[in-house]
């Protein structure tokens, strides 16, 4: 699914992986714990079943909207779900877009904008003008508008998502393709008789791969925080599956029982979108010095 | 310039029709059937074909886009399906709300965020400058709605200085009801704005005319507000509005929290309740309101810029 992504970037010149990971994490302190806490949240989510003291499904009226106790860290909800249980369950829900949503919004975005930029013409215009719209609604509402036709749900969820963010990929897509095609190297390779399909595979999505697996990186804050929204709202993972965005909905429905859903769910987001800033922005200043401020 | 402005105009209509296309594309021909949806699950058959003939969803499709574009086009928005009310009406009962919450919480955050932005800006590397960079690190990382709840939970839940819910009737009332979902989204744009105008301003303060002006001896306060602060003001407006659209798509969330009437309130309530003239109105207003949004900040490039006005 990412070999168009991935393989240039890390099979570029002769600079290996290690080399570019140490830039990003070399004196950067900062960055450094950030890659520890997302380390973290993503062992909670994968060995949720383990870690969770209790099932997050389970109700249990003897022990409504109680208060953080040595039995329930977090207290319980007022269905007497242990909070804990469901903040641990629900970095699943929450997580997993932040990972597909980007790379899917980076394939269809990359194809748009690189076939609108290298061959121009009609559909150029038409890409240029559908992006330029899009990109003027705030992802948020462009989200709600398209999940009001379509529901809730994981694999709308994932749709929704991909539609908010494939403009930006595909402007950033077609902007570095029409610099790459004014490169002599890809003059030479027309020149020499090389396919079409073959320069773009071969010369023109690797050298814009960087700009690229930059925004990448920079949306996986995006998507979390923009699926925690929809969940809020009452458009995204569907109750009684708990995600950090529901679990808040969920509290504030209940604010006057107790406030620790709330609470525990929303440092939750601040703490993973925050850190996945921070990596993203180290990224960005390793990968693409010029846009970095 | 009024020959530009008139020109940005007539260069927004195609753009309407286009939002009203993507609009109708979003709601009706993307999978997912409006009557299913609008029904629920446990809908019968001829509920859904009564439905479909009712809305006028069994035409062909370009005579639905055709109906469509000019109902909304005429504000023909048809009535609730839940309430039998006038979608026109609704809006017009909750739009004022909205837009009240919009230009408070902009207002606020333009008051916190500039100065904050020079101040970062002037004092650069010290204890000023880090904690608006910490400050604006977490402003860009927390979700608005886990703001507002939380400012919810501690001023008005637990203190009492402000209401839990509701959106005021009087001028004063009113006020005092939207200052804690204003302050929330401002708290985002402060985070935004502060950020944007220490860039901008650190910028323009490098330029060589910042250095004659110091050297012919002007005072430092007329370095920076004349010769500094008014020529970041283009990349200061561009931000500004843009983070009136995110305020507009964030009153969407803080509208819930807040228990607040408004466009956004209305939006979301619709969609819950399958409520299919009242979500389709409320998107291409929404829809309309970013169009006039940009409009508005092309309009200020021109004002702002004269170099733009030559073009």
């Amino acid at each position: 699914m990412t070999s168009i992504e991935t393989t240039p970037a890390s099979g570029r010149g002769d600079s290996p992986l290690l080399i570019g990971l140490a830039a990003i994490f070399l004196g950067r302190p900062v960055t450094i714990v950030a890659a520890c806490v997302i380390l973290v949240f993503g062992c909670i989510a994968i060995f949720a079943p383990m870690l969770a003291p209790y099932d997050p499904l389970a109700q249990s009226y003897l022990k409504i909207n109680a208060y953080p106790s040595a039995e329930n860290w977090l207290g319980t909800d007022q269905f007497g779900r242990d909070v804990l249980s469901r903040l641990i369950y629900g970095s699943r829900n929450s997580l997993i877009f932040g990972l597909i949503a980007p790379v899917l919004a980076a394939l269809v975005g990359t194809t748009l904008g690189v076939i609108a930029g290298y061959f121009g013409g009609i559909f150029d215009r038409l890409v240029t003008r559908l992006i330029d719209l899009l990109l003027a609604f705030p992802e948020l509402l462009l989200a709600i508008i398209i999940s009001a036709a379509l529901g809730g749900g994981f694999w709308n969820i994932i749709i929704v998502l991909t539609i908010a963010f494939v403009p930006g990929f595909a402007r950033v897509a077609r902007a570095s393709t029409l610099s790459v095609k004014q490169e002599p190297y890809i003059e030479a390779a027309i020149a020499v008789g090389v396919r079409t399909p073959i320069i773009i595979l071969r010369h023109v999505v690797p050298n814009i791969a960087a700009p690229i697996v930059v925004l990448m990186t920079l949306w996986v804050a995006s998507a979390i925080r923009l699926e925690a929204a929809l969940s809020f709202l009452g458009m995204g993972t569907r109750p009684p599956h708990p995600s950090w965005g529901n679990i808040i909905r969920d509290g504030l429905s209940n604010i006057f029982g107790s406030p620790w859903p709330i609470i525990g769910a929303g440092f939750a987001i601040t703490l993973v979108v925050l850190s996945f800033n921070l990596i993203g922005d180290a990224i960005r200043d390793v990968l693409d010095p010029e846009i970095s401020e | 310039m009024l020959r530009m402005i008139l020109l940005r105009l007539v260069d927004a209509i195609p753009t309407v029709l286009l939002v009203l296309t993507l609009v109708f594309v979003a709601l009706r021909i993307l999978p997912g059937d409006p009557a299913q949806v609008a029904l629920g699950d446990m809908a019968t058959p001829e509920q859904l074909e009564l439905f479909r003939e009712q809305m006028g969803l069994n035409m062909p499709l370009w005579q639905q886009y055709f109906i469509f574009i000019w109902d909304m086009l005429t504000l023909n928005l048809g009535r609730s399906l839940v309430s039998n009310t006038p979608v026109a009406q609704i809006i017009a009962v909750n739009l004022p709300y909205t837009i009240e919450l919009t230009i408070v919480a902009t207002g606020m955050g333009v008051l916190f965020g500039v100065p904050l932005g020079v101040l970062a800006a002037t004092n650069r590397n010290k204890l000023p400058d880090n904690g608006v960079r910490v400050f604006s690190l977490i402003g860009y990382a927390i979700p608005d709605f886990y703001l507002g709840a939380l400012l919810l939970i501690v001023f008005a839940l637990n203190l009492g200085w402000f209401p839990i819910n509701g959106g005021g009737t009087d001028f004063a009332s009113r006020m005092y009801h939207v200052f804690l979902p204003a302050l929330t989204l401002a708290m985002v744009k402060t985070a935004f704005l502060g950020r944007l105008t220490r860039t901008s301003l650190l910028e323009v303060l490098g330029r060589d005319y910042v250095r004659t002006a110091r050297a012919k001896g002007a005072r430092e306060g007329r370095v920076i507000y004349r010769h500094g602060l008014r020529n970041a003001l283009l990349p200061i407006t561009t931000g500004l509005g843009l983070s009136l659209l995110a305020t507009l798509s964030g009153s969407v969330a803080i509208e819930m929290v807040f228990n607040r009437p408004g466009l956004g309130e209305t939006l979301i309530s619709a969609i819950a309740e399958r409520d299919y003239p009242v979500i389709q109105a409320g998107a291409v207003i929404f829809a309309f309101f970013v169009v006039f949004i940009n409009l508005l900040i092309d309009i200020a490039y021109i004002v702002i810029d004269p170099r733009i006005r030559v073009q």
